[in-house]
């Protein structure tokens, strides 16, 4: 630290986060005042001439009325899904925390592995598993567990699963960081006093594992909640959820003010649920 | 716990054995018996048994053959959650995300005690920690983590308390006062206290009985004056304490029942060692001495004399302790032996490298130990 404060001075820290400062100031503050300013303009301009600042709130009353479905499916979609991602995720990341033994950079690594392939890539190929004549399908017939037209994809089932999928490793690596900081021998401890293994589970190990849960959840439900490639590869118009009809109105109808007011809903609702969870969880204590 | 009329409830371990999957065997068919009610203590150095024995009475290693029983209640299968028995973990595992007493509460809280919050209060007092309840763990110093460790442990009122090092994360002058503090919580609650250590000191001022343990078995067991003083191995000899370990030969026997004694040569020098004092049936054995009981004089002056005597040592190292002073000195047989010297000013100054002094000892104070027997075994390698 002293070589670089001979070098920059007192205010070593300002510099240090100075690049990133006006990085984020660039291309995260001034979008964001754009998209808001936009999302109160008048929508009878197009994207090519630019649209006029008219303070129209009308905007947000139009995008609640025309599209509240689609916030609903957007929520419970990503809801289901972060569920999902936590019960297939705490149980692998308890594993590989606790069990793995000599495998466990070898499992952290295969956790990771996904995302050396695009998301693209990845979810159309989930498109073809779970294709009308794929082998899931086929064999779920042969189950007799779908019907003889039953299918998979362009189904919600597809769509969360699909969420699911991509999400997951979000979900693992947190809730990996902080199991793995668990002392075994507090677990020891509870059982000496009289816990029972599950008891001592509860009142010790998924206690010490909040933050990374709250922080998986997060990691998991908010990029899930304004996802729209899940929607539009395996789903159905019936499936689409609120990322997809922002998409379609900036892209296809270059409706950019409905639009906005679209994402700025979105983004303070995210926000503010956000903020309850962590509220209730009481994370801020165990940090 | 138990009243008169009640059988003694004494934890018993029975040809006790553990071995790991890897082959390694911690502990070779231990038997043991431990009185209720006693501070017994479980010395050795690393990797001797000791904390896998201490595991296995908590519950938390699997016991490969043998039995633990506590009175006539065999619990070698017991699940450790239903063990009547608890520990003060070496770093004391305590829960960080619960208060002090959240902690120590843990315990009765998962048995039903309906009294806990009183049960608390009690203990927290008899700790002194009422001021630290509300805290967290991270927020204690380390000996208040270890007394959290102690009362979370204790509240419990189990039959056997273990403790696994617990002294081992603390400072030495914070080691010294919890010594004293463990002896008077132990006689003040009348537990059966099992105390696992590496520390020789730590055993002889607190435990009523020691058992040294070495390669997963006993080597002596007995009260701290005993083994210090009539040692059975060079291991306890060497590990307990210090000692001089001098070569001699068996020459013969005098006398009968308790007066018998060996006579052991020992370069020219015979010795007279007490029958309860040999521990060797072969005709070669290690005379053994400990270092205080050596006394030295400069040749030419006169020596007390209460033994065995022998002249031209040379003093050929000296360490001045404050209270004492520890010699090396070359004997004229070419070994050397250590000498501690309370220094209380008789002498006038130290002994000066290099002088020829006599030395003697008081013969009731040599044990005579197995020549088979490594005589470097126990030292400490500092």
């Amino acid at each position: 630290m002293t070589s670089l404060q001979r070098v920059f001075g007192k205010n070593v820290g300002y510099w240090l986060i100075a690049p990133a400062a006006l990085w984020l100031g660039l291309f995260f503050l001034v979008p964001l005042l754009s998209l808001f300013t936009t999302s109160l303009s008048d929508p009878s301009g197009n994207p090519i001439a630019g649209y006029r600042f008219a303070g129209r709130f009308a905007n947000y009353v139009d995008v609640i009325a025309d599209y509240w479905p689609y916030f609903v499916r957007s929520l419970v979609y990503a809801g289901i899904a972060t569920v999902l991602c936590l019960v297939l995720g705490y149980v692998l990341a308890y594993a590989i925390a606790f069990k793995a033994g000599r495998w466990k950079t070898v499992m952290l690594v295969l956790v990771i592995a996904p995302f050396f392939t695009s998301f693209l890539v990845r979810t159309l190929s989930w498109k073809l598993i779970l294709a009308d004549n794929g082998f899931v399908v086929e064999s779920l017939q042969w189950l007799h567990v779908l019907g003889e037209d039953g299918r998979l994809l362009a189904t919600p089932f597809a769509v969360i699963a699909g969420l699911t999928y991509n999400f997951l490793p979000f979900m693992i690596l947190p809730l990996y960081a902080s199991l793995e900081k668990i002392d075994p021998q507090l677990l020891e401890a509870s059982q000496d006093l009289y816990a029972s293994p599950w008891k001592g589970f509860w009142s010790v190990t998924w206690k010490l594992s909040i933050p990374g849960v709250v922080g998986g959840t997060l990691l998991t439900f908010i990029p899930a909640s304004g996802d729209y490639i899940n929607a539009s590869l395996l789903g159905n118009p019936n499936t689409q959820m609120v990322g997809n009809k922002i998409q379609a109105l900036f892209t296809t109808a270059g409706d950019y003010p409905h639009a906005s007011a679209l994402s700025v809903i979105l983004m303070v609702l995210i926000l503010v649920m956000v903020l309850v969870y962590v509220r209730r969880a009481g994370t801020e204590e165990l940090l | 716990m138990s009243s008169d009329s009640e059988p003694r409830r004494d934890l018993r371990l029975s040809g006790l054995h553990k071995r790991y999957s890897n082959g390694f065997t911690a502990v070779k068919s231990l038997d043991l018996v431990i009185p209720q009610g006693s501070f017994f203590a479980l010395l050795g150095p690393s990797g001797c048994g000791k904390t896998t024995t201490l595991r296995m009475v908590a519950g938390l290693e699997e016991v490969t053959a043998g039995t633990i029983k506590i009175g006539d209640q065999d619990i070698t299968g017991e699940k450790p959650f239903r063990r009547p028995v608890n520990t003060v973990f070496q770093n004391y595992a305590l829960f960080p995300h619960l208060t002090i007493a959240e902690n120590i509460e843990f315990g009765p809280k998962r048995r039903g005690v309906k009294e806990s919050a009183s049960q608390v209060k009690e203990i927290l007092e008899l700790t002194e920690l009422t001021e630290q309840a509300g805290k967290k763990p991270a927020q204690l110093s380390g000996g208040q983590q270890q007394r959290v460790a102690l009362a979370r442990a204790l509240i419990n009122r189990p039959e056997v308390l273990l403790l696994d090092e617990p002294l081992g994360a603390l400072d030495l002058k914070l080691r010294r006062s919890m010594q004293g503090e463990l002896k008077r919580i132990q006689e003040e609650v009348g537990l059966t206290f099992v105390h696992v250590t590496h520390d020789q000191e730590e055993a002889m001022t607190m435990a009523d009985t020691v058992a040294v343990m070495n390669q997963g078995e006993i080597e002596q067991l007995g009260s701290p004056y005993e083994l210090y003083t009539n040692p059975q191995t060079t291991f306890v000899a060497n590990f307990l304490g210090r000692s001089n370990l001098i070569k001699g030969t068996v020459v013969g026997r005098e006398g009968s029942g308790a007066d018998a004694v060996v006579k052991v040569d020992m370069y020219g020098t015979v010795v007279s060692i007490k029958q309860g004092r040999v521990h060797t049936d072969s005709t070669e054995g290690w005379i053994g001495i400990r270092p205080e009981k050596l006394l030295i004089q400069p040749e030419g002056t006169s020596l007390a004399d209460p033994g065995n005597h022998f002249s031209s040592a040379v003093v050929i190292g000296a360490s001045y302790l404050g209270v004492s002073t520890e010699y090396v000195l070359k004997m004229p047989w070419g070994q050397e032996l250590m000498c501690f010297e309370q220094n209380r000013g008789v002498r006038g100054g130290l002994v000066e490298l290099g002088t020829k002094v006599d030395v003697s000892w008081r013969q009731e104070y040599v044990f005579l130990l197995d020549s088979s027997q490594d005589a470097q075994a126990g030292r400490e390698e500092e």
